[in-house]
């Protein structure tokens, strides 16, 4: 399986088709930005005006009128979105990693880990990315962070139940927007991670609420989530402006 | 003892074996003989191999419809959750921490709630399900640290079940939002991933009431099962052609943050082979 994915191995080029597919014109939609109910608006009294010349710049970090980043569409714009994800998660734990005196021995020890865990799946994407479709690999974000959010263990731990959570609803959301089996399967292996480090956080918080009715359903069923619902979230710490409108796009 | 011969045999009496068969249970189950019986049980290298292949749960080749994959998953969800109400019917349940209770009967709450939703689909979509899978009564453990550690390797297990079918989904058009009769609207792939984490989730805490890391090292008490090996072991440390252990530039990760940074897939045949879930099954 693993092997499908590897740039230049057998089945390389076959599997990375779908992410040489050149991005479509960039539609009107796009220069709207990331914020769903100004582009509705935007596109009901704009309709005539989609034929604005985009300007020149590199696809998967093309700037949007509104000064937004795309993740581009497709297979891409999928791997795109976990990575800008990634980006942020592995940031945060390594700001955590480097506390000291606020977490418990234990407590640092295991957030150590989940950040190895976080920083291994940020350069997977990147190395992956390059090696399918460098052209279009996502740039360095730049976190952003309420000033004290690392000054408390119970700070730390909230925030750090956000990110797990939303990535957990972001993966879940995520697959069916995918075309290429092995992505799919890389997506699944980590989005299981997350959830393992998501239930460890609330049983910190809340002893017992690993899989709260909170977050699972009537049906058993986790969080899946939007890369729009996803990202107006993940948006509040990162500070450069990210547009996954057309993540998944075919 | 024939590897072609046997194949042949087993194209003789399914002629869909080259495909993909329901469990590997029917493939012994319509041998005629035991003379067949015997002949592939003398070939255990080859056979593994081939069950393999024709079992491969995201090989993206010939995989089976929604119905088959949902039976499948249905089947590992009422094992999980005879299992639970055995714990909760357990004469030792009553002596454990009022956390310890409220964990499992959340846990078993959850495996009733897949049972039902899958039940739904698979009748919505004209094919119910017609067994009910039971965990087997002289397997369960009768004292809390042995459910405990069965409870760790269904769930690891389980985690790695949905994860194998994956791709499968994918390939049946499970990507699609399909309007099931009783249900409503049902992304079957969607629906897939959102049991997979909770899966995860009830194994991350069962490891943490077990004093084990939530996520798989390869260090835990467990680790060397059958469950956590396979084809493709959680000990890999190689993803897409990716070495994890030096992915980050001036840096070298140790195998344990490697291999827990991502979880492995197992194939039908290897879950319901009887060194995993196979032996389980009453």
């Amino acid at each position: 399986m693993s092997e499908n994915l590897q740039p230049g191995g057998p089945d390389g080029t076959q599997l990375a088709q779908p992410l040489y597919v050149p991005i479509k014109r960039r539609s009107f939609f796009m220069y709207a930005g990331a914020t769903a109910g100004a582009t509705a608006l935007l596109l009901s009294s704009c309709d005539d005006d989609d034929d604005v010349t985009p300007p020149s710049l590199p696809v998967g970090n093309s700037v949007n009128a509104d000064g937004s980043i795309s993740l581009g569409s497709g297979d891409v714009g999928v791997l795109n979105y976990a990575y800008a994800l990634e980006q942020l998660e592995a940031d945060f734990y390594a700001k955590v990693a480097a506390t000291s005196g606020i977490l418990s021995g234990t407590e640092l020890s295991y957030f150590q880990q989940v950040a190895a865990h976080e920083a291994i799946h940020r350069d997977f994407f990147k190395k992956a990315i390059t090696g399918a479709a460098s052209a279009q690999l996502l740039r360095n974000l730049t976190p952003k962070y309420p000033a004290d959010t690392f000054t408390s263990r119970a700070k730390i731990l909230e925030t750090a139940k956000a990110f797990e959570d939303l990535g957990v609803a972001a993966y879940n959301g995520a697959g069916k927007l995918i075309q290429t089996p092995a992505y799919l399967v890389i997506a699944g292996q980590i989005v299981s991670v997350e959830a393992r480090h998501a239930a460890y956080i609330r049983d910190l918080i809340t002893p017992g609420s690993f899989a709260a009715d909170d977050q699972v359903d009537a049906q058993g069923l986790d969080k899946a989530w939007t890369p729009t619902q996803v990202l107006t979230e993940a948006q509040k710490f990162i500070t450069e402006k990210i547009d996954g409108s057309k993540v998944g796009a075919r | 003892m024939n590897f072609f011969e046997i194949i042949k045999q087993l194209a003789e009496v399914d002629s869909d074996v080259l495909g993909r068969l329901d469990s590997r249970r029917a493939v012994f189950s319509s041998l005629g003989t035991a003379a067949k019986r015997g002949a592939m049980a003398a070939t255990p290298a080859l056979l593994g191999a081939f069950f393999q292949k024709a079992y491969a749960g995201t090989s993206g080749t010939k995989v089976g419809t929604i119905a088959e994959i949902f039976k499948y998953a249905l089947t590992l969800e009422q094992l999980e959750a005879d299992f639970y109400k055995k714990m909760v019917d357990s004469s030792v349940f009553g002596s454990q921490s009022a956390a310890a209770q409220a964990a499992i009967r959340q846990i078993k709450k959850h495996e009733d709630a897949h049972v039902a939703l899958l039940s739904a689909v698979l009748t919505g979509l004209g094919s119910p399900s017609t067994t009910t899978t039971t965990f087997k009564a002289s397997a369960f453990p009768a004292d809390w640290t042995g459910q405990l550690q069965v409870a760790q390797l269904l769930e690891d297990t389980g985690v790695r079940a949905y994860k194998g079918r994956a791709g499968d989904i994918l390939a049946a058009g499970g990507a699609a939002d399909a309007n099931v009769t009783g249900v409503g609207t049902v992304n079957p792939l969607q629906a897939a991933l959102q049991i997979h984490s909770v899966e995860a989730r009830h194994a991350a805490h069962i490891r943490y009431m077990r004093s084990q890391t939530p996520w798989i090292t390869g260090s835990g008490d467990l680790d060397g099962q059958e469950h956590y090996k396979g084809t493709t072991p959680e000990s890999t440390t190689t993803q897409a052609g990716i070495d994890l252990l030096t992915v980050t530039s001036g840096k070298t990760y140790t195998t344990a943050e490697a291999a827990a940074s991502f979880d492995e897939i197992l194939t039908p045949a290897e879950v319901l082979d009887p060194v995993r879930a196979g032996a389980l099954v009453g």
